[in-house]
C-alpha cells in the first residue's frame, strides 16, 4: 500500500505527535508498506530527516489549544501539499489532527479519496475545536474514517464535531525499551525512586513526587530520587529540604537510549501526574522497560495499568498515599518482579507492531467499499473542486 | 446595478454548486461506507462458518454458530441489525467458553475470527459516521430550501451488537519474565 502521513507540526521540535507519525511510518514500512510523511520543518539543514519526509514549509509559533504550537500555513504550504498529494500517488490518505490550523487541514481540502485522520486531543473545553468545527467542516466531512487515540480524545471528538471514531492506543517502541540496561551507579544500595517528564509542567505532578519523598527519606537514610527531563531545575526542586537536596538527582534531558536506561534505573518508577494525561506513553515506555510502577489512579492511567494488575496506583495528588505505597514497594523486591513481569506482558498491547496492524485494518476498512457507484480510478487524487453539474444531478450518486 | 446583479447571481450560483458537490460527496462517502460495512459482515460469516467446520469448537456451539450465521444471511434489511447482533453474542459466548488457550488451540481460523469481528465493528464506526455528518449536513436551511438533496433517501444508522469476543492478551515471551 501507498501511504501518505501527514503531520502539523514541526518535526525538528519534540512532541508527542510528531512521535507518533514517525513511529507509526517506521512501523508501516517494516510491514512493508511505501510511506511518505509531510510535515512542516524549521531548520533543514540541521535536524536529520528520514528519508520519508517531505518538508512542507517553515513553521511559525502560532497559539493554538492552551499553548504554543509550531505551524505551517498559507498558500505556499498549500501549493506544497498540493503538490506533494498530486504527485505522490498514495492509496490512502492519513492525517494527524486535522481541526489544527495547519498541512492537515489543507491537506483534507486538497485531497479526494480515501481519508484516514487520527484525533490526539483530549480538551473538554477545547474552544479552538469548538470554534473551528463548524468552519472546518468543509475539510473534516470528507473524512472516511476516524481514530482516536484514548477514550478521552474519543469524547473530545464527539462532543466537538461530532460523529465517531475508532479507539487505537498510541504505540510504543518495546523493542527499543526492554533490553535496556540501569545507568551507571544505579538503583544504588539504599533503594531508589525515579520521574521522568517535564520539571516545570505542573501537571506530571514532580511536586506531589517530592512531597512523598521528604516524608519517606528520614526513615531511609539511603533513599534517592532520579529526576529525569527538561525544565528549570533550580526552580522545581526549591521546595527539598536542605538535608535532602543532595539526594535527588537531577539527569536533565536525556537522548532516547538514555531514557530507556532511567526507567530501569530506579526500584520504583513512579508516574504522579495529576491529570489532563489522554493516554500516557511514559508509563507505557516505563512498562516496555519492566520498571516496577507506582501511578497516580487517573483514569488513562488505570486503563493502560489495568486497574493497578501491571503496576500499583495511589489516589492522584495524595503524597502521603504516594509514600506508604512506594515504600511498601521498595520493602518487597518479590513483589516489584511480579509487577515487572505483569507491566511486560500488559504494555504488548501497546507494541507499535500490534498498533500498526490495526491501523492497517482501518485502511483496509476504508478502502473496502472503494470502487462503489463512480468509476474513477481508486486512490487520492486531487479536489477538483465544487461542479455546477453537481446541481443538476442533485441526489443521484 | 444590473452588472453587479449579474455578479452577485453568479457568486451564488457558486456558492450553491459548492454546497451540491459537498452535499454529493457526502451520500458518495455513506454509500462507500455501506459497501465497506456489508463486507466486513459478509467476512465475519464466512469466518464464522470456517471456525465452527474447523472443530476447535465444542459441537454445540458450532451449531449455534452456524444457525446465527443463517439467520443472519437470511434476514433481510429490516431485521439484518437484529441477526447481527445475535451473531456477535454468541460467537462471544462460543469463543470465550471455549477459553483463551495457546497457540496449539487457536488456529488461523480462530484469528480470522478475531480480525473478522473487529473489522466490523470498524466498519460500523465509519458508516455510522458518515451517516451522521450527511443527516447533518441535510438538516441546513439552504439544502432544504433549495433541494440539494434531490431524491436520494436519508441514511440510517446502522445499530447492533458488535463488541468483539476478548481476546487473551498475548503471553510474555519467556526470557522478558
Amino acid at each position: 500500500m501507498r501511504i501518505g502521513l501527514v503531520c502539523p507540526y514541526a518535526w525538528d521540535v519534540p512532541g508527542g505527535v510528531q512521535q507518533h507519525v514517525g513511529d507509526l511510518a517506521e512501523a508501516l514500512t517494516g510491514m512493508g508498506h511505501e510511506v511518505s510523511v509531510l510535515a512542516p520543518v524549521g531548520d533543514a539543514g540541521t535536524a536529520v530527516l528520514p528519508d520519508h519526509l517531505v518538508p512542507a514549509g517553515r513553521p511559525v509559533p502560532v497559539p493554538y489549544n492552551g499553548s504554543v504550537a509550531r505551524l505551517s500555513f498559507g498558500p505556499r504550504t498549500a501549493t506544497r501539499v498540493r503538490r506533494w498529494i498530486s504527485e505522490g500517488g498514495f492509496d490512502v490518505l492519513h492525517v494527524h489532527e486535522p481541526s489544527a490550523p495547519s498541512v492537515s487541514l489543507l491537506a483534507c481540502w486538497a485531497a479526494d479519496g480515501p481519508l484516514v485522520a487520527t484525533f490526539h486531543t483530549s480538551n473538554p473545553r477545547s474552544r479552538a475545536m469548538a470554534a473551528s468545527s463548524r468552519a472546518l467542516r468543509s475539510a473534516t466531512e470528507k473524512i472516511n474514517g476516524r481514530i482516536a487515540v484514548s477514550e478521552a480524545a474519543r469524547r473530545t471528538l464527539v462532543e466537538h464535531v461530532g460523529g465517531d471514531a475508532v479507539l487505537i492506543p498510541n504505540g510504543v517502541a518495546v523493542r527499543a525499551f526492554e533490553h535496556a540496561d540501569p545507568l551507571p551507579g544505579w538503583p544504588g544500595e539504599g533503594g531508589s525512586l525515579g520521574f521522568l517528564g517535564r520539571l516545570d509542567e505542573p501537571r506530571k505532578g514532580l511536586a506531589v513526587l517530592l512531597d512523598a519523598f521528604a516524608l519517606m527519606a528520614p526513615a531511609r537514610p539511603g533513599l534517592r530520587l532520579l529526576v529525569a527531563g527538561p525544565g528549570d531545575r533550580e526552580a522545581a526542586l526549591a521546595g527539598v529540604p536542605a538535608g535532602l537536596r543532595e539526594r535527588v538527582v537531577p539527569l536533565g534531558r536525556l537522548d532516547d537510549a538514555d531514557k530507556a536506561r532511567a526507567y530501569r534505573s530506579a526500584d520504583v518508577f513512579c508516574a504522579p501526574n495529576l491529570g489532563g494525561e489522554s493516554f500516557g506513553i511514559v508509563l507505557t515506555e516505563a512498562m516496555a522497560s519492566g520498571a516496577a510502577i507506582v501511578a497516580s489512579d487517573i483514569p488513562a492511567f488505570s486503563a493502560v495499568l489495568e486497574g493497578g494488575d501491571a503496576g500499583d496506583l495511589f489516589s492522584a495528588g495524595d503524597p502521603a498515599d504516594l509514600a506508604e505505597r512506594a515504600g511498601a514497594l521498595l520493602d518487597d523486591p518479590e513483589r516489584r518482579r511480579a509487577l515487572s513481569a505483569a507491566a511486560r506482558r500488559a504494555v504488548r498491547a501497546y507494541d507499535w507492531e500490534t498498533v500498526a496492524a490495526d491501523v492497517v485494518h482501518v485502511y483496509e476498512t476504508v478502502l473496502a467499499g472503494q470502487g462503489t457507484g463512480d468509476g474513477r480510478r481508486p486512490g487520492v487524487r486531487l479536489d477538483t473542486g465544487p461542479r455546477a453539474t453537481a446541481l443538476l444531478r442533485r441526489g443521484s450518486v | 446595478m444590473v452588472a453587479w446583479a449579474v455578479l452577485a447571481l453568479a457568486l451564488f450560483g457558486f456558492y450553491l454548486s459548492w454546497r451540491a458537490t459537498r452535499l454529493h460527496r457526502l451520500h458518495h462517502r455513506v454509500d462507500v461506507a455501506r459497501a465497506g460495512l456489508e463486507g466486513a459482515l459478509a467476512r465475519r460469516r464466512s469466518a464464522v462458518l470456517a471456525l465452527a467446520g474447523a472443530g476447535c469448537v465444542p459441537r454445540a456451539g458450532a451449531r449455534a454458530l452456524e444457525e446465527a450465521v443463517a439467520a443472519a444471511g437470511e434476514a433481510g434489511e429490516r431485521r439484518l441489525d437484529l441477526a447481527e447482533s445475535r451473531l456477535s453474542r454468541v460467537l462471544r459466548d462460543v469463543v470465550e467458553e471455549a477459553g483463551p488457550g495457546g497457540a496449539a488451540s487457536a488456529p488461523p481460523v480462530r484469528a480470522e475470527v478475531e480480525a473478522a469481528a473487529k473489522g466490523v465493528h470498524i466498519a460500523r464506526t465509519f458508516y455510522n459516521d458518515a451517516v451522521s455528518d450527511t443527516r447533518r449536513a441535510r438538516r441546513s436551511r439552504i439544502v432544504r430550501v433549495f433541494r440539494l438533496a434531490g431524491t436520494a433517501p436519508l441514511p440510517d444508522y446502522f445499530e447492533i451488537d458488535d463488541r468483539p469476543p476478548r481476546t487473551a492478551p498475548p503471553a510474555a515471551r519467556p526470557d522478558t519474565l
